[in-house]
């Protein structure tokens, strides 16, 4: 397949008509009866149509359940009833978020099939703010992957070049709204997996504050990292599907209590006069490509120039936040994936008895790198092993949030960039998992704080290919963070290769 | 059973674990049902079946109740968090079981049995039950079964697992520890103490040691008791296993091992070398359980009378130590209610305790049953005082108020018990003295030992069916009076 640059007149990601249009716009048009719910989804149906067998965005698109939805929406605005935030928008769904009745499968053959009898929380909101699900995407198996490579039902291509990955592991929801199939997706982020796709894709995606989005119907990956947030193509529209999304939920215990501001309200006010520090230790982390390390010096610059206080800022412990993420994250995600086990659900492959059951099922169900961390994880927290790696794993987590609030007493945002690369060549690195998971360097540490942070797209790499910048923010600080990605989307690049 | 057999080389070591399913309307984790005897997977939802992408969240009653056991094992109530135990088995929807683990809610504490002896309490904590497994085939095993059964109804019941300190000593004192527990258990609503239907399960760790001696020998952890009985069986069989391993020159092995009711002994499951790594971590689902002071101040100020206080209580109406056997026997059985009665009604408790503890626990039905009044209770005992009862006829009459019910007064007559009145007493008194005035002249003179001779001659007169307290009144006055 041939490279589409983004930017050009044709290709997956060159938008146009009701598919370029803003959620916001959308969502405004339809609710005054300017526009219909059922024409926006036709339009975004036909681009699925045109353009889905390249990219393979989704794993399963419910066309008919979006139109029936669509109508819904329509009636009700017909009726002088209000449908919502999202009136008529089109979302598309990481599949690992429960759809009652739709098929859920982590993109893994141990769940090919599987419908849960009930809604994620986040799928419930969403409905209720008159939203429309297109489908479910595509992603790497059980969230594991920075490529949306390891799918059991094959890899998703990046809109902007179809050779290239779109990044992972919500690799299928940063694709479909690159590529105009959806004008918003929700996606989960455990160590990078919607700031790096976003990146890679050249949209915005948030990961919120841990607690702040309700985990309640998101299939665990490592649930102590795990949070749900939106992708979208502008800051606006990003902040909009947070407020839907965000807010206490009794089935989440995790779930942080109180009500939260409205972040979209928070925006249009610029970074004049805010502190931004940019994080000297991930700026030169390894494998940090000198195009990227340019795009966030230009961001810093770009900030300062529209009044912001920009300075270098160091917080040591980032450096160990990989190795800590690599101990936590297979732990945790070894245990919630026990329950994959044949006896109640999804795949089972017969055996002479039950051991032999659960082996010869997790063998044909799970894929290499989903075994990979189960071993791992196993082996972190085994007899013997439990305080040199996971406790010790802890407490690096401990003191990377020590350092980060040393770093928040002195500036109201940080900035480092999403990814050390633009989008790498499908294949590339599916062979060197090491490699693949220093995709995640500047991502992992707001995981592992469960501190906000979002990407933002700041012009092209030398290729090209998107290049996102990352803002961080401290716990519940979403609306200074999206308040500095605004002003940066305004002052941001578009298109051309550096 | 252990000091005849050994001589007194030998002592048994035993702690406890006994889980107790709490009576809650709902689940620990989850809105289902807690209800027992229901059609297999009725009270199930995403929770409780461990669904993808479901959640726990703590049920408020449930540690309510974990409070109230903690409070009245004297534990002392902690910020405590939860754990998961891995390991596969079908019958955890999860394959993990949520546990507490080293930071329990109940910390500490001890339990003071009958006989006054203290056993003290390491902890009592919260985890959820797992489903219930049914092997077909192959005897009963899951790896020999053709197929299996599972049944998630119960699956995310809460439970509270109270771990003994290893202060037990023998099968028989074993058994009183779950005899009281299960009395505080029920004492404070969390349990309906039901055994047979698994609300209490226990398992006990067994080891031996040179009498005397301040070793902590190696331990087996027996399981599959399931009543109170088997309970003792199994420690005596365990325990003599292991003095006959260790009087041979042998070393006990750590292992659990499984008691075969029908066989009466135990066989290994599984050795410690094999044993489950069940690889515990902090569950990331749940947040740190921190009860108020309010909260723990607020339980133990309404905790209900436990049993050692209705001990006390009984023992100081019928003016007896609180470690005897009939005021144990009482309240274990319930039945303190009726002393009470027998001192609101003036009546004689000493008296009303000797016939709760011998002629009313005799009686009762397997399951504790009666249909005894407590002041009908309180009636008779105030008419055997009165003589108007001879000790044979209270004794028969109660026994059929137990099982029927009715008033003294009425079995009496229908037993044909006439009283003996007053007057038809001191004439058969005044007979039995004017026939034998020599032995009369023996007693006025003082020789107190003729007594029992003119007692006995009233006994023989009246056929048994006189007072005989009354008799001795009646012979002293006779005396104090001539």
């Amino acid at each position: 397949m041939s490279g589409s640059p983004s930017g050009s007149g044709e290709g997956p990601a060159a938008l146009s008509g009701l598919t370029s249009l803003s959620a916001r716009a959308i969502a405004a048009g339809v609710r005054s009866g300017e526009l219909s719910a059922a024409a926006v989804l036709e339009e975004h149906l036909a681009r699925v149509e045109r353009w889905e067998q390249q990219v393979h965005a989704f794993n399963l698109v419910t066309a008919d359940a979006a139109r029936a939805r669509a109508a819904q929406v329509d009636a009700a605005v017909a009726a002088g009833e209000d449908p919502g935030l999202l009136a008529g928008v089109p979302v598309a769904l990481k599949d690992l978020l429960c759809t009652r009745g739709v098929p859920t499968t982590c993109s893994s053959r141990i769940l090919a099939g599987w419908c849960p009898p009930y809604d994620a929380t986040v799928v419930k909101k969403m409905a209720a703010a008159g939203a429309i699900v297109i489908g479910k995407a595509n992603m790497d198996e059980f969230a594991m992957g920075s490529s949306t490579e390891h799918s059991a039902t094959g890899p998703t291509h990046n809109p902007h070049d179809l050779s290239r990955v779109p990044g992972g592991s919500s690799g299928g929801s940063a694709a479909a709204v690159a590529a105009g199939f959806s004008a918003l997706a929700l996606g989960s982020d455990t160590g990078g997996s919607i700031r790096q796709p976003a990146a890679l894709c050249g949209v915005v995606g948030v990961k919120p504050t841990y607690g702040l989005v309700s985990r309640y119907g998101l299939v665990a990956f490592a649930s102590s990292l795990d949070q749900i947030g939106p992708f979208a193509r502008s800051v606006a529209d990003a902040a909009l599907a947070l407020d839907v999304i965000s807010g206490h939920d009794e089935r989440d215990s995790t779930s942080l209590p109180g009500e939260h501001p409205s972040v979209a309200s928070r925006l249009g006010r610029g970074a004049e006069d805010l502190r931004v520090g940019v994080i000297a230790e991930l700026a030169s982390a390894e494998g940090m490509a000198p195009d990227v390390s340019a795009a966030v010096t230009d961001a810093a610059e770009a900030l300062a120039a529209t009044g912001a206080k920009v300075e270098e800022v160091s917080v040591p412990s980032v450096r160990y936040g990989l190795s800590a993420y690599y101990m936590i994250a297979p732990a945790e995600a070894s245990s919630n994936l026990a329950r994959y086990d044949g006896v109640r659900y999804g795949l089972r492959r017969d055996g002479n008895d039950i051991t032999e059951m659960y082996m010869s099922t997790r063998a044909a169900g799970f894929g290499p790198e989903v075994k990979r961390r189960i071993m791992l994880g196993t082996y972190a927290l085994s007899a013997g092993y439990y305080d040199a790696y996971y406790g010790k794993a802890q407490k690096v987590r401990t003191l990377m949030i020590r350092d980060f609030d040393l770093a928040y007493s002195s500036f109201d945002v940080l900035l480092s960039p999403t990814s050390p690369t633009t989008a790498f060549p499908l294949g590339a690195k599916t062979a060197d998992p090491l490699a693949m998971y220093l995709s995640d360097v500047c991502t992992i540490p707001s995981n592992l704080a469960g501190h906000p942070a979002v990407s933002i797209p700041f012009g092209a790499g030398e290729d090209g290919l998107p290049v996102g910048v990352q803002v961080l923010a401290p716990a519940l600080g979403e609306p200074v963070m999206l308040q500095v990605a605004e002003a940066l989307e305004a002052v941001a690049p578009r298109g051309e290769a550096r | 059973m252990s000091s005849e057999a050994w001589g007194e080389a030998w002592e048994t070591v035993i702690g406890l674990e006994v889980h107790c399913e709490l009576r809650t309307a709902t689940k620990l984790f989850c809105g289902c049902p807690n209800s027992f005897g229901d059609e297999p997977n009725v009270n199930v939802c995403p929770v409780c079946l461990g669904l993808p992408g479901s959640l726990p969240v703590l049920n408020k009653q449930a540690v309510e109740l974990a409070l109230r056991i903690g409070a009245a094992l004297h534990s002392r109530a902690q910020s405590s968090i939860f754990h998961r135990k891995n390991y596969f088995y079908p019958d955890m929807p999860k394959d993990y079981q949520i546990s507490q683990y080293d930071v329990p809610i109940n910390a500490g504490g001890w339990l003071e049995l009958p006989s006054g002896k203290q056993v003290g309490i390491v902890r009592a904590h919260i985890e959820e039950d797992t489903g219930k497994t049914t092997h077909i085939g192959g005897g009963g095993r899951i790896h020999e079964a053709g197929y299996s059964l599972v049944d998630y109804n119960r699956a995310g019941v809460p439970l509270v697992e109270i771990v003994s300190a290893p202060d037990i000593s023998s099968a028989e004192e074993a058994r009183e520890y779950v005899e009281e527990l299960r009395g505080i258990l029920v004492a404070t609503g969390a349990s309906d103490g039901k055994m047979e239907e698994g609300s209490l399960r226990v398992d006990c760790n067994v080891s031996v040691r040179p009498a005397g001696s301040e070793e902590l020998g190696t331990r087996c952890e027996i399981k599959n008791m399931n009543s109170l009985r088997s309970l003792g069986r199994a420690i005596a069989y365990e325990a003599a296993r292991q003095v006959e391993v260790r009087a041979g020159g042998g070393e006990v092995q750590q292992e659990t091992r499984h008691w075969d009711e029908s066989e009466g002994r135990t066989h290994s499951m599984r050795s410690k070398e094999e044993a489950f790594d069940y690889r515990y971590f902090p569950e990331p689902d749940l947040v740190t359980l921190s009860p108020s002071e309010d909260w723990v101040a607020t339980v133990r100020a309404n905790l209900g009378v436990l049993p050692a206080e209705r001990r006390r209580r009984v023992a100081k109406a019928a003016r007896v130590p609180a470690s005897s056997e009939p005021v144990s026997t009482v309240v274990r059985l319930g039945l303190d209610g009726f002393v009470a009665a027998a001192v609101e009604a003036e009546a004689d408790a000493g008296l009303a305790l000797r016939r709760l503890a011998n002629e009313v626990a005799g009686e009762l039905g397997d399951d504790g049953g009666h249909h005894l009044g407590r002041e009908e209770f309180a009636r008779l005992v105030s008419m055997e005082e009165r003589g108007e009862l001879t000790s044979a006829q209270a004794r028969s009459v109660l026994k059929i108020m137990v099982a029927e019910g009715g008033g003294p007064e009425e079995v009496a007559g229908r037993l044909g018990f006439e009283a003996m009145g007053a007057g038809a007493l001191e004439a058969v008194v005044e007979d039995v003295v004017v026939a034998n005035p020599r032995e009369w002249g023996r007693y006025a003179a003082g020789d107190d030992k003729l007594a029992g001779f003119f007692i006995g001659k009233v006994k023989a007169a009246t056929g048994g069916n006189a007072d005989l307290r009354a008799a001795s009144e009646l012979l002293r006055r006779r005396r104090a009076g001539q």
